[in-house]
């Protein structure tokens, strides 16, 4: 599974790597599955400040509409244009895709989060 | 598929006969009466264009459809012979109460005196009417325990704006500025933390426990001096009574903050106990389910709201008062929050509401909600055993059902609720609350027969069955009415907001 190596996780079904000092953010798979087809995200602007556990975006699907918290505190300083208009990326690949890139505060906010086998585990326990 | 009426729309066809008009509709010019203009228009027509200044004018003419009388009845007729309401069927729509609204009530809106008034009459020209407010007031007062009522907000979620508009105003009147969060339990329903940021607060999320109520501790975590208050549905989204509800009102009110009482669910409790009773400080009801006016596709609903005396400057304006003698309008009110709605609500629902609790009486109320949290627990122990039952305790006027296991035939919920069309009923409420899993939100209310709920239980219970032995023609459903499945994703990612060019 080299794709999800580094790759952190919230209790919330957020994913979040870092990159050169940045934090990517995004929904994990198991989160677009639950949701169904997403038909919006709302963007965060950049530049915005958040807490970690501060809700940053929404993401719509035809059955619900939920809110996606970022999992550092810091800075927006990118989000993903292209999920304006193809919001559906985050279902064909919500790893490639992210929804904003964070300026961290304090890396080490990543280590609070599960790896992949904690989350697996997790999500087991959420059936 | 039924044709729109524009597309039925055929030129110079009519559904009026009518001879010229034969006086001038412009009296300074008479000797035009009954003529013909040069372009073979009225030139009455030309006098009434006239009028209007130039700039008002249409340049084309507007796109009404023309079509004869028989074809608007037909039209129309078909259409609602589409529509499912009712009158003509199970309605059992989770958090809804799709009750039966008696006939009687539309005869009393009907009556002349309320029909014909006009919203700028002089108050002692509308007596009656001024009098139908000030006694729903007191009669609302009287089944919640408020202490007094405004009638404007035009529905639920307008209530409960209204209703946070009065909490801001009255923290701030008191200078006790930093009360900034209102606390929405996580089986709220959606309108609620929409409402709160709409006002301006943040909402912030307490988890329930795992017997469906609030969780204390949560709570306790969540409230501090920058609680505004704290919004709550007992019994809650789950159809279950919150037992802590005394606590919780100790524990906002402790540190400061207001109680919210969200009337949607009320059909449970009247005449059994009232939220003023239990603590809370603001209340909105809603006439259109509790009490019996149509709704379903758009209402119009009312939704009033209810407050205790040190709330009472903040309601909005104006309010109906009587001094023994005369029936008014109280316009004078400094620290309202002003008007929410236009003139004095939706006044036709009112009086709906109004008539349907005269007819009842206190005893009558009582026994609706008696029989409406009766046959929510006939219906629910009739289902237990052929679909989960997250939260299996006695419930109040509806119950929650699960149908989340059932990864190997592929049919969720929606499957169920798609199939049952195919038999008449309408779908209960499905994927609320949130924390129930593939839901199904079942509320039947009191005035459905037990052959009718037996009939919708039999139902639901074959097609689990058929779910589990056919499950395509599940997958599949509907397949008996006049459009199947539809592209919901399509339709939210590409919406097409125009019929014709």
């Amino acid at each position: 599974m080299g794709i999800l190596e580094g790759v952190k996780f919230t209790k919330e079904h957020e994913w979040a790597r870092e990159e050169g000092g940045k934090v990517y953010i995004g929904i994990s798979d198991y989160a677009q599955n639950a949701l169904g087809d997403i038909v919006y995200v709302e963007l965060p602007a950049a530049g915005k400040k958040v807490k970690a556990g501060d809700a940053i975006s929404v993401v719509e699907s035809v059955k619900t509409a939920s809110d996606i918290y970022s999992p550092v505190s810091g800075t927006v300083i990118e989000v993903n244009d292209a999920l304006e208009d193809s919001p559906e990326l985050l279902n064909e690949d919500p790893y490639e895709n992210y929804i904003a890139v964070i300026d961290p505060e304090n890396l080490s906010e990543l280590d609070k989060l599960m790896d992949e086998k904690e989350y697996r585990e997790f999500c087991s326990e959420e059936e | 598929m039924a044709k729109l009426i524009f597309e039925m729309s055929r030129p110079g066809r009519t559904a009026y006969s009518l001879p010229p008009c034969d006086t001038a509709t412009d009296l300074r010019d008479r000797k035009t009466a009954g003529q013909t203009g040069s372009d073979g228009k009225g030139a009455q027509e030309d006098v009434a264009c006239s009028l209007i200044p130039e700039r008002f004018r249409r340049k084309k003419d507007a796109e009404l459809p023309e079509v004869s009388e028989v074809d608007v009845i037909r039209h129309f007729t078909e259409l609602s012979r589409m529509n499912h309401g009712v009158d003509n069927g199970f309605y059992p729509l989770g958090s809804c109460t799709m009750k039966y609204n008696p006939k009687v009530n539309e005869d009393i809106a009907a009556l002349e005196g309320f029909r014909a008034v006009h919203p700028y009459q002089a108050d002692e020209t509308a007596q009656g009417c001024i009098q139908i407010l000030y006694e729903m007031d007191r009669m609302l007062k009287e089944i919640t325990g408020m202490d007094r009522f405004s009638l404007q907000p035009a529905a639920g979620a307008h209530g409960e704006l209204a209703g946070l508009m009065i909490i801001k105003a009255y923290h701030d009147y008191r200078g006790d500025t930093g009360r900034t969060k209102i606390i929405v339990p996580d089986s709220a329903h959606g309108t609620n933390p929409a409402s709160a940021a709409m006002a301006g607060f943040e909402a912030i999320e307490v988890k329930s426990d795992e017997r469906g109520g609030v969780d204390l501790k949560a709570l306790k975590a969540a409230v501090g001096p920058d609680t505004a208050g704290l919004m709550l549905t007992n019994p809650n989204t789950l159809g279950l009574f919150d037992e802590n509800i005394k606590e919780i009102a100790r524990i906002v009110h402790d540190a400061g903050g207001l109680l919210y009482y969200d009337g949607a669910n009320a059909n449970a409790i009247m005449g059994i106990c009232r939220p003023g009773d239990m603590g809370f400080d603001v209340v909105h009801l809603n006439l259109h389910k509790t009490f019996s006016t149509p709704h379903g596709g758009g209402g119009p609903g009312s939704g009033p709201v209810g407050v205790k005396k040190a709330l009472e400057p903040f309601l909005p304006t104006p309010l109906a008062e009587f001094d023994g003698k005369q029936y008014r309008l109280d316009h004078d009110r400094p620290l309202s929050i002003g008007r929410v709605r236009s003139f004095y609500g939706n006044f036709g629902v009112i009086l709906r509401a109004y008539a349907y609790i005269r007819t009842m009486g206190p005893d009558g109320l009582r026994k609706v909600s008696e029989n409406a949290v009766l046959n929510a627990n006939y219906l629910m122990h009739r289902l237990k055993d052929h679909f989960d039952l997250p939260y299996d305790r006695t419930c109040m006027h509806e119950f929650v059902l699960s149908y989340g296991k059932h990864k190997e035939t592929g049919i969720r919920t929606l499957d169920i609720a798609k199939r049952l069309l195919d038999f008449g009923f309408h779908p209960p409420t499905v994927y609320f609350p949130l924390i129930v899993n593939e839901a199904l939100m079942i509320e039947p209310t009191e005035t459905e027969s037990l052959e009718t709920m037996d009939l919708f239980a039999d139902t639901l219970i074959s097609i689990a069955e058929e779910a589990e032995k056919d499950p395509e023609k599940v997958k599949s459903a509907p397949h008996r009415t006049y459009v199947s499945r539809l592209d919901e994703v399509k339709a939210a990612r590409n919406p097409v907001l125009v019929h014709m060019d």
